[in-house]
């Protein structure tokens, strides 16, 4: 058995590639070799012996699907790959538009739809959950600075200005607001997402479904410690039915397929949830659900490879992840290795 | 001994940054040939720089849409956009396909009336139609799409003038969810107007009126905005023929559906996320059956969709006049074909492709066109490997809007070939000479002769 | 005897791989590049490269000056090469 993970990005704003594979590794039901996909000839998963067996660089998928597809298939040409488990946002478009061409070549993927990708959209997001009985900030889908002269009555400040992709920032006045949109749209591109600042607590949920409608497992937790890029640094289980029954009911109406995590709000003064956001992939700390006792990544690899998986009906509270980083030592022979020959090998 | 295959010497600085947005290593896929017919035969004929259109593709693009449309809804027709490319050739194919003519002004009108189209199967859009072109629309039985109350009450008194009776349907705007919304064209759906005109036409005796239509915008990424707009024309539908018991003859959608092209700002390639047309059709005739009408009784389903299909059969073929070092080291090419030929390049990153295999090692370059002015950029930041004087590159799906919104500016414009089912390359549109432009100008008796000074 | 100084500190491996030992820097070459850099390390001339290149490579020489010079330019602007 060969899978292929990307995202071995452990660096301060972590992929979730390391995670994954310890996961998978983890089952104790694992047997072959994992190979890593690079984007960076950096990425420290690739020169970690314990995570994987050989590396490769592949380009982005921005820059063309034709030739992202290719040197896919070119590495699959000699080391013949049963699965592909994508974990990074910028590359599941891509990942979905590839899973049947991919799937020709004998590869297994298990990734959302296209659908299910745009549903969960920042700018689709608001409808998904009025349509869902979900509780979700208001917004307005932004597509020119003249929008914000004219905010409705249910944006008051401070609002929070977000990218169509990435970055969201706490805007307090038009001034800020109208800095945010332009410095977002020139970086993003149109539409900015503008949406009601909810005052609370966060949350995070970790889940897998299906794509029949079936949550197979889903594990809360609260962030201990958060560094100054907003990434959770350490973090605890938690229990609350309400804030499961919420995720297995966005999973329930997405029919969803793959990894997802979303994040919540919980109002202050009424105590309601809120959705924040649906993020198409596992969370970089999905190895606090394999240590809580849900050890989803090996779940999502064997619904990948078409098994019948029972969903999890619990988890531990209270388990503690805490995130260190550590200092790998190695020869420039590796790094040029990489970089001449787009591969790295560990064994 | 045979000499090795040289590549001009090359040195690229390796940084890392994490997830940049430009990709470290780049495979090519290079095109050598166009259906069958090698690229350096086509520009030995017929020179660089070359638009060459695939008659096979543009037969099969509409093939594909014609099936995905009329396997969901038994009644369907397409009327060719003239304004995505008017070149007779191309749009002679499209009418051998069974395409109506789609016209926006009386040039267009004309044209389509030469190639031998009538006048009943010409769709008359836009929103400045002359008082004669109106005339001779309705003379010959044209669809008239009424833009605006002006239009209308024109074509009221036109009408009553010559004693004859039109075919119109008005064009209709409305809220479907996209930003920013078009409603600058035709008469407004949530307001009431369009009801407003459809009562007026209703009520005069001269005027047919045959169908609605409606054309959301450009470029539209998702199929939900066709449903929320086919909904609200069938409910107009409903709505005239419970009061005035009138049954449309069509039900019109326009075109915008977008093409492989990827928008300048969009961060994904579009062939990533668009969806298919099959999607777009389900939302259209989906919305299409809540009339609930027996299946003789339905309307016919027009699509007026020009870049959709025309987009990825053309190709522009250009080579490197000069290659440049930027005083930043970054790798520049001067091309013989710039925005002059590609206007589309304002708003798209138009794909480059190299017309050789070569060795992988690439870099970001800037690919500039001939013209001496600052704006005139094919791409500003594109993975290209080494190139060098001569070398050729092809811009993909340029086969919307280029050959009609082309400037002549500086220098004149290139050929045109075909590319026949066949494997035959037919000239479609020959290279511009000095005459054709000259001839157009006046020189004034006074100013004929001239003494320059030593 | 060369014109062109190339760095000492400057390592070039097989592989067209480049490390630059006093400022950590690392760079890739192509072929022709590192055949270049090669024959610069061994105080070959200009005119001796050229007529090398030449014979190696299916290229003319006028080419082959133009590029050159390119390629120096390139190295010069990454503080690679000291003229003599």
């Amino acid at each position: 058995m060969k899978v292929a993970v990307t995202g071995l990005n452990n660096v301060d704003s972590p992929g979730p590639g390391v995670p994954v594979i310890r996961g998978i590794k983890d089952s104790g039901k694992f047997e072959g070799e994992i190979i890593g996909l690079l984007y960076d000839a950096l990425e420290p998963g690739a020169y970690m012996r314990e995570v994987t067996s050989r590396s490769y660089l592949i380009p982005y998928p921005s820059s063309g699907i034709e030739s992202f597809f290719d040197r896919l298939a070119y590495i699959n040409s000699f080391e013949k790959i049963d699965v592909i488990f994508p974990t990074l946002d910028a590359e599941l478009f891509a990942f979905s538009k590839l899973s049947g061409k991919l799937n020709d070549l004998g590869i297994k993927t298990l990734v959302p739809t296209m659908e299910q990708l745009v549903l969960r959209g920042k700018d689709k997001l608001f409808d998904f959950c009025t349509k869902n009985n979900i509780n979700a900030p208001y917004n307005i889908i932004a597509s020119s600075i003249n929008d914000l002269y004219a905010l409705p009555k249910e944006l008051q400040y401070p609002v929070v200005i977000k990218g169509i992709f990435y970055d969201a920032y706490v805007a307090h006045n038009f001034q800020e607001a109208s800095a945010y949109f332009t410095k977002m749209a020139s970086k993003w591109g149109l539409p900015i997402i503008v949406q009601e600042f909810i005052s609370g607590e966060e949350y995070n949920v970790v889940a897998l479904g299906d794509g029949e409608g079936t949550a197979i497992g889903a594990v809360a937790s609260k962030k201990m410690y958060i560094t100054d890029k907003g990434k959770g640094w350490a973090g605890v289980t938690i229990m609350d039915e309400e804030l499961l029954s919420i995720s297995q009911k966005i999973i329930k109406a997405l029919n969803w397929r793959g990894g997802a995590e979303f994040e919540f709000v919980k109002k202050r003064d009424t105590g309601e949830y809120f959705l924040l956001e649906i993020n198409p992939r596992f969370p970089a700390w999905v190895y606090l659900a394999v240590g809580a006792g849900q050890n989803l990544p090996y779940a999502a690899l064997q619904l990948a490879l078409g098994e019948k998986i029972e969903p999890f009906e619990n988890y531990e509270v209270g388990k503690i992840f805490i995130r260190y980083s550590w200092d790998l030592i190695v020869d420039m022979k590796k790094f040029e290795d990489i970089t001449v020959n787009g591969v790295l090998r560990n064994d | 001994m045979t000499k090795k295959r040289y590549e001009k010497p090359i040195i690229l600085k390796q940084h890392s940054g994490m997830m940049n947005k430009f990709g470290s290593t780049q495979t090519f896929r290079p095109i050598t040939k166009i259906d069958d017919v090698e690229i350096d035969s086509l520009t030995e004929k017929f020179g660089s720089p070359l638009f060459v259109f695939s008659e096979k593709q543009i037969r099969e693009k509409y093939r594909k849409l014609n099936k995905i449309f009329k396997t969901r809804y038994p009644k369907v027709r397409f009327a060719w956009s003239y304004k995505t490319n008017y070149l007779s050739a191309i749009c002679s194919i499209y009418h051998q396909e069974g395409s109506w003519a789609e016209v926006v002004s009386e040039f267009e009108y004309d044209k389509a009336r030469d190639l031998g189209v009538k006048g009943e199967n010409i769709i008359f859009n836009g929103p400045f139609k002359s008082e004669s072109a109106l005339e001779k629309a309705i003379r010959e039985k044209a669809l008239i799409h009424i833009d605006h109350f002006d239009e209308l009450y024109s074509i009221m008194e036109i009408t009553e003038k010559i004693d004859l009776t039109a075919n119109v349907a008005i064009r209709v705007n409305m809220d479907t969810g996209i930003y920013p919304p078009w409603n600058r064209f035709g008469f407004n759906y949530e307001n009431g107007e369009a009801m407003l005109a459809l009562k007026r036409i209703i009520h005069d005796e001269r005027l047919e009126l045959k169908g609605l239509h409606t054309h959301i915008g450009t470029y539209i990424m998702s199929a939900e905005p066709y449903r929320q707009a086919t909904l609200k024309l069938v409910d107009l539908a409903k709505e005239i023929y419970d009061n005035y018991n009138v049954r449309l003859e069509y039900i019109d959608l326009g075109g915008g559906f977008p093409s492989n092209n990827t928008l300048k700002g969009q961060y994904l390639e579009a062939e990533q996320l668009l969806p298919t047309y099959e999607d777009y059709a389900d939302a259209i005739t989906s919305a299409l059956f809540e009339l609930n009408l027996p299946s003789d009784e339905l309307p016919v389903l027009t699509l007026e969709t020009g870049r959709a299909l025309i987009d990825d059969s053309g190709y522009l073929i250009t080579s490197v006049f000069a290659t440049k070092r930027l005083s930043t080291g970054k790798q520049a090419l001067i091309m013989d074909a710039g925005v002059n030929y590609l206007f589309t390049s304002y708003w798209f990153n138009h794909k480059v492709v190299p017309t050789k295999e070569i060795s992988g090692f690439t870099e970001n370059t800037i690919v500039y066109g001939p013209l001496c002015m600052n704006i005139d950029v094919i791409r500003d930041d594109v993975v290209l490997p080494v190139m060098h004087k001569g070398d050729k590159l092809v811009v993909l799906y340029v086969g919307a809007y280029s050959v009609t919104q082309w400037m002549q500016f500086i220098s004149l414009r290139p050929n045109v070939v075909l590319i026949t089912e066949e494997g035959d390359v037919e000239l479609i549109r020959a290279a511009e000479t000095n005459e054709n432009i000259t001839e157009q100008e006046r020189l004034p008796e006074k100013l004929s002769d001239f003494t320059l000074t030593d | 005897m060369s014109e062109y100084k190339i760095s000492d500190n400057l390592a070039v491996s097989e592989s067209g791989f480049l490390f630059m030992a006093n400022s950590g820097e690392s760079f890739t070459v192509n072929e022709t590049g590192r055949f270049i850099i090669n024959n610069l390390k061994e105080n070959k001339s200009e005119e001796e490269i050229l007529s090398l290149l030449t014979n190696e490579f299916d290229i003319d020489i006028d080419t082959a000056q133009r590029d050159f010079d390119e390629f120096l330019t390139l190295l010069r602007n990454l503080k690679l090469v000291e003229e003599l």
